[in-house]
């Protein structure tokens, strides 16, 4: 670059920068009014700025502003706001008991739009976006409940979780694991995985003595599962008769639950959601299709 | 703005030729105006008391939180999941209570990010159960079918390297981490009591961090595994500030 003696453009009429590069001049063109203007503003703007908002740091704090803004205290009015709207909205579902509420056509449709959005965030992620469950987190729709299927049992589940670690109120029971514990010898686990295959009318394994395994399932599994298998509602055992499988019917699946025990765990949401909110979830899975 | 006052020589605002024809002079220009922004705008918070609000509840890592806190870093989860949950009200609604400064003060570094090809982990503890964390972690597909996030199952197979869990809480206590000289000196035992529930050492553990999550987060192997510490760290991972304490009105900012 070799610097130029400043002229003056006959074609533009405009001075030149000075710049030259192999006859090329640059010209020096003022920066346009509208944008020297709206630069000035902001500089203006940030004057203005500082006084009605927090900005500098003080010796000991920091100057708050005029207005006295901080973004907590604006999201939390933003929330209070949002939560007054929604319980004068939802004011009825409140007072009303779930049953008023699956009775009542507007209050239901309220609860099921609260619920379907807290369902999606909070419940999906195990039990399917349309509850419709997997290997280990149970089917909502099936009409199965391990823990009752009752509106006031689903949400007495919600609120305090399965053996969630967190809430004293949460549904406990533990299956003993019969074959870590050394309860029952692997061929005992065997014959009664195959009888309680039989309870739910599928084919036991050729050459494994299904009768041995009745008698293994009256001395250690009737107790919680009744003799029948139906299971009982109150610990949370499963109905062994029913076609749904928690965690798979495959004589190898059986093995694995009867040897180990499963004893999974849902977390306790009265820690996390408000109670109108576990009450809208109650009502949306009981309407998933299999509510009792 | 007449191009005539534009010309050489037109006052101080038409100097600025001199600078930006000389490199090491714009260069150091440059490293005053960065260096005021720093100051005016950095330097503040490290000496405001009002920069960290009084909380309850805060402790440092466990030592297996600690691990599996490591393991969050290599691995590089900050990628794609931040831990700040901003004050905004569609974030509160769906993650809970905005993130304090309190609850990152002995991070380092901190894992605020801004980066959410994931959803934000400021609060997962207790979110979700440690079965759930292990099929999510192995094929994370298995429970969220429209995830993207890659697989991890090679935590459960990894044991935890704990050869370097003492000098990294050493490190910790070096930088400002309140680590009583009780903690520093029982990092191993805490290590192995985290996952021994119902033992004395366990009971030793809690009084030392309290609220600390104590059980074999991954039962599938009895060796301490890298997916242990992981799922520790997660399950911990904004639990500790007690919110029935917490005065929002007082910690207005």
């Amino acid at each position: 670059m070799i610097t130029d003696p400043v002229q003056v453009d006959k074609v533009s009429g405009q001075t030149t920068t000075g710049h030259e590069w192999d006859g090329i001049r640059e010209l020096n063109t003022p920066l346009p009014r509208w944008w020297l203007w709206i630069f000035y503003a902001t500089i203006v703007f940030a004057f203005g700025y500082w006084i009605f908002y927090p900005s500098w740091p003080l010796a000991s704090s920091f100057a708050p502003g005029v207005l006295g803004h901080t973004n907590r205290a604006a999201v939390l009015a933003d929330v209070a706001f949002s939560n007054q709207v929604r319980k004068d909205m939802t004011a009825d579902l409140q007072k009303a008991s779930l049953q008023q509420i699956a009775d009542s056509p507007k209050m239901l449709e309220l609860a099921l739009a609260q619920g379907r959005a807290a369902f999606g965030d909070n419940c999906a992620p195990c039990h399917g976006s349309g509850g419709q469950g997997q290997k280990g987190y149970p089917n909502l729709t099936a009409g199965r409940w391990l823990w009752g299927g009752t509106l006031d049992q689903i949400q007495a589940t919600i609120t305090h979780g399965i053996r969630a670690p967190n809430d004293a109120d949460t549904h406990t029971s533990m299956m003993p694991a019969f074959g870590k514990d050394g309860i029952l010898k692997a061929d005992q686990i065997r014959q009664v995985a195959n009888y309680v295959r039989t309870l739910d009318g599928l084919a036991p394994e050729q050459g494994v003595d299904v009768a041995a395994g009745k008698k293994v399932f009256a001395d250690n599994c009737v107790a919680c599962h009744g003799e029948d298998g139906k299971g009982n509602v109150d610990m949370g055992a499963a109905n062994l008769t029913t076609k749904v499988w928690l965690y798979g019917n495959d004589i190898n699946d059986l093995v694995y639950t009867i040897t180990n025990a499963r004893n999974s765990v849902m977390p306790a949401w009265g820690h996390r959601l408000d109670p109108e909110t576990i009450k809208s979830l109650a009502v949306y899975v009981h309407s998933l299709g299999g509510g009792k | 703005m007449s191009s005539s006052t534009q010309s050489h020589g037109g006052g101080f605002f038409a100097k600025h030729h001199i600078v930006e024809k000389n490199p090491i002079l714009l260069i150091i220009g440059i490293l005053i105006m960065v260096a005021i922004g720093g100051l005016v705008e950095i330097v503040p918070l490290f000496y405001l008391k009002s920069t960290i609000e009084p909380v309850q509840g805060m402790r440092p890592y466990t030592p297996l939180e600690l691990a599996g806190r490591n393991i969050y870093l290599r691995e590089g989860c900050y990628l794609c999941h931040s831990q700040m949950i901003r004050s905004l009200r569609d974030e509160v609604e769906r993650y809970g209570h905005f993130s304090l400064a309190a609850e990152s003060m002995y991070d380092h570094p901190f894992q605020w990010g801004s980066k959410r090809n994931g959803p934000d982990v400021a609060r997962v503890g207790g979110k979700y159960t440690d079965a759930w964390h292990v099929a999510h972690l192995t094929n994370p597909r298995s429970v969220v079918p429209q995830s993207i996030m890659p697989s991890y199952g090679f935590l459960f197979d990894t044991p935890l390297d704990t050869r370097e869990i003492a000098a990294n809480v050493d490190v910790n206590r070096l930088v400002g981490v309140p680590y009583t000289d009780e903690q520093t000196a029982n990092v191993m035992a805490d290590l192995n009591a985290q996952v021994s529930p119902d033992t004395p050492e366990a009971a030793a553990l809690l009084k030392r961090y309290p609220k600390a999550v104590v059980r074999k987060f991954y039962p599938g192997s009895p060796q301490l595994t890298e997916g242990d510490a992981v799922i520790a760290y997660l399950q911990m991972l904004g639990t500790l500030v007690d919110f029935s304490q917490f005065d929002d009105k007082a910690s207005l900012r």
